[in-house]
């Protein structure tokens, strides 16, 4: 892997933007009816559980599968099924959805704090819990938490760098959450038997760095570690490069290198679930924009409408664009109506979109897009290689390292769709190579 | 004079030392060639459509030769070249119909709503990749043109927002067919006479409230058919090619007109 040995990381300087991080999270009014899609995370659908008319609580389970590689999905709401529908994912696949109108009582399901003496009794809990990856990819947290090698692993790696402009929900999870957090960790190091940890923030996070620092002085094995605030610290194989100072190899998994990566916000649920055994049903969400009157962080059930949350910060009626997610990763929304999932982390609105360059002009090879380059991948030649169709040359350029950043589209004086066009060459190459 | 035939006695000499040389190697390292193979090569048109699906000509002659595979798959070069490879190999051709490549989608700007403003790099396969596409229709045609740029015969162009094909330059290589990110261009029998522009498995009011130029299934084609070629299953109509007379009673009596005579 070209990834810099002993070099600084590439990257690319972001504006901040963190408007939103001195605002405590805060409940939303509760929705009139949700939508829970079967497929909030990476690998096989869930199957509804429930019939139209049924009656469900909060925190039940309305969606699973027999297959291991998925997460469970669970009712935010109590009230009754209204219809199972269709719904169409950002990434274009279509899903079963369940319609719940809530009943405004909130009655909660009778959870149970999971009782855990092994390792696998540890990996079925997080299973129930319907924990997937909360940092966006929705990685169903039990299937990376039960690495086949065990024995490989020795260090754990919390992200909570939280790079992309705008959002502080991961950092509001540090401040308003540090103790679970810290237990969160205790749990993960002893079920798997790890030595070390390391968390990592960027700079320009300060409190946050201090508080957990605080926390942690109680294990000595946990340390905190700032990191430069510089685009894309919070991606996997940069941030293991950063703390840990080991590389991931092409093609590999980090737990092939000894680390365990989680998010910090899935580290400080975990610790939440283990202790009332209440599932994922709510995400924390950063709400901001230049269209949005009130912005801030919010706690949104799983299944409201974008629609519903902007409405309640103001200024959904002046939004032209809704992006889901951050704005150098996260996805435009097409539909308001579309439900917040597991895997939202943030929603911005804006009155209009923002350095949006309309079309691109040709390159001019200064080569900005390779210097930016976390992986050391060279964007320009990739793109000339994918408009080709030139699958040997994409592999030579190691096109399936790009994490999907973006600091190549995003430094492009000539407005290529740099990053978008390494999407469609891993696209190609599985196509390719089935 | 020695001065000058000693010299050239020289290179007399090692010239006909040299020519040995190449003459004894060219026996002692020849590589065996089946001259068939090149025979075959000579005989296929050397488009490398890969319609045979082989990559390239030069290898479907090898694959005919070698494997003994069948020497009708060559498509743009129909019976002819079939025939050729026959007399070649000494087997017998089939008969080779190639299929022609259609766009079933007629959801064209003015018919089909799109979901949302598309800004991004304009590629199907781009486009798909955001909620399946920016037209309303999960099913029909993006019109970006992915097909066209793909197209080796430039039988493809996108007209008012839908890709159309012209049949009489398409070979039926159906290299576009695999390109297309919605599936939504299919082979169908070059002597099919009318065709049902749409995809769209959805119910009559779902389809309707994304084009109006979908297919409602509403069956109208399936009980004026005389010949009984017409068949809704699933909300969509088909027509069976083998059936199909042609008479053009389903096209005249479809409401939203997505019954074309091609």
């Amino acid at each position: 892997m070209s990834l810099l040995n002993g070099k600084r990381i590439n990257g690319v300087t972001v504006r901040h933007d963190k408007n939103t991080k001195n605002a405590v999270t805060t409940p939303i009014p509760l929705p009139q009816r949700v939508t829970i899609p079967m497929q909030q995370h990476m690998g096989v659908p869930c199957k509804p559980l429930v019939e139209v008319g049924d009656r469900v609580l909060v925190g039940q389970k309305i969606g699973d599968t027999e297959h291991l590689f998925a997460a469970p999905v669970h009712s935010s709401v109590s009230g009754e099924v209204e219809a199972l529908t269709e719904i169409v994912l950002p990434g274009g696949k279509r899903s079963q959805a369940v319609v719940i109108h809530a009943d405004g009582k909130q009655e909660e399901f009778p959870h149970k704090t999971p009782t855990i003496t092994t390792a696998q009794d540890f990996f079925t809990a997080v299973r129930r819990s319907g924990l997937v990856g909360l940092g966006g990819a929705g990685f169903p947290a039990h299937m990376k938490l039960a690495y086949k090698d065990v024995e490989r692993l020795d260090t754990l790696v919390v992200n909570a760098a939280e790079c992309e402009p705008y959002i502080t929900s991961d950092y509001r999870t540090c401040i308003e959450s540090a103790e679970d957090v810290f237990d969160g960790i205790e749990a993960v190091m002893h079920f798997l038997g790890l030595t070390h940890c390391f968390i990592g923030i960027e700079k320009n996070k300060p409190e946050a760095i201090e508080k957990l620092g605080k926390i942690c002085k109680a294990d000595s094995r946990i340390r905190v570690v700032p990191l430069p605030a510089r685009y894309p610290q919070g991606a996997e194989k940069v941030l293991i490069y950063q703390t840990t100072g080991r590389t991931v190899r092409a093609g590999s998994l980090p737990a092939d290198s000894g680390v365990m990566m989680q998010n910090v916000s899935s580290i400080a649920f975990l610790a939440d679930y283990l202790r009332r055994g209440r599932p994922l049903i709510e995400r924390f969400i950063t709400v901001d924009g230049t269209a949005v009157e009130r912005p801030g962080n919010y706690s949104v059930p799983v299944g409201t409408s974008i629609r519903e949350v902007l409405e309640y910060c103001g200024g959904f009626e002046k939004a032209t664009q809704i992006l889901s997610g951050g704005p150098m990763m996260g996805s435009a929304v097409a539909d308001p109506e579309m439900p917040v999932t597991k895997t939202c982390n943030a929603l911005l609105a804006f009155t209009e979109p923002e350095d949006f360059a309309l079309s691109a002009t040709d390159c001019i090879r200064c080569g900005r897009c390779t210097a930016a380059c976390p992986m050391g991948l060279r964007p320009g030649m990739l793109e000339d290689a994918y408009d080709k169709r030139d699958t040997a040359q994409l592999r030579a350029l190691s096109v399936t390292l790009c994490v999907g950043c973006g600091s190549c589209s995003y430094v492009c004086p000539a407005g290529r769709p740099l990053s978008q066009k390494n999407v469609l060459a891993k696209d190609l190459l599985r196509k390719e190579g089935n | 004079m020695n001065e000058f035939v000693i010299p050239i006695l020289i290179f007399v000499a090692l010239a006909l030392f040299a020519g040995l040389l190449l003459s004894l190697a060219s026996k002692l390292f020849a590589v065996k060639v089946d001259t068939r193979i090149t025979d075959a090569r000579e005989a296929l048109p050397g488009a490398n459509c890969g319609a045979c699906g082989y990559a390239g000509c030069d290898e479907y002659a090898a694959a005919v030769i070698q494997d003994e595979v069948s020497v009708s798959l060559c498509v743009p070069g129909g019976a002819q070249v079939a025939e050729k490879l026959g007399e070649i190999t000494g087997r017998k051709a089939e008969a080779v119909i190639p299929p022609v490549a259609r766009v079933l989608c007629g959801g064209d700007c003015e018919s089909a709503k799109k979901a949302y403003q598309y800004h991004g790099f304009q590629s199907c396969a781009a486009a798909a990749g955001l909620y399946g596409g920016d037209k309303s229709c999960h099913y029909g045609c993006l019109g970006f043109g992915d097909c066209v740029k793909a197209c080796p015969q430039n039988a493809i162009s996108v007209e008012n927002g839908v890709a159309v094909v012209d049949p009489n330059r398409c070979i039926g290589c159906l290299i576009c067919v695999s390109v297309c990110p919605k599936g939504v261009i299919a082979p169908v029998e070059r002597t099919a006479s009318y065709l049902v522009l749409c995809k769209n498995p959805q119910r009559g009011k779902e389809t309707r409230a994304v084009c109006s130029a979908g297919c409602i299934g509403c069956k109208k084609c399936e009980r004026t058919c005389p010949a009984g070629a017409v068949k809704v299953t699933d909300g969509l109509a088909a027509i069976d090619p083998t059936l199909c007379t042609g008479c053009g009673s389903c096209a005249e009596g479809c409401p939203v007109h997505c019954i074309v005579k091609l």
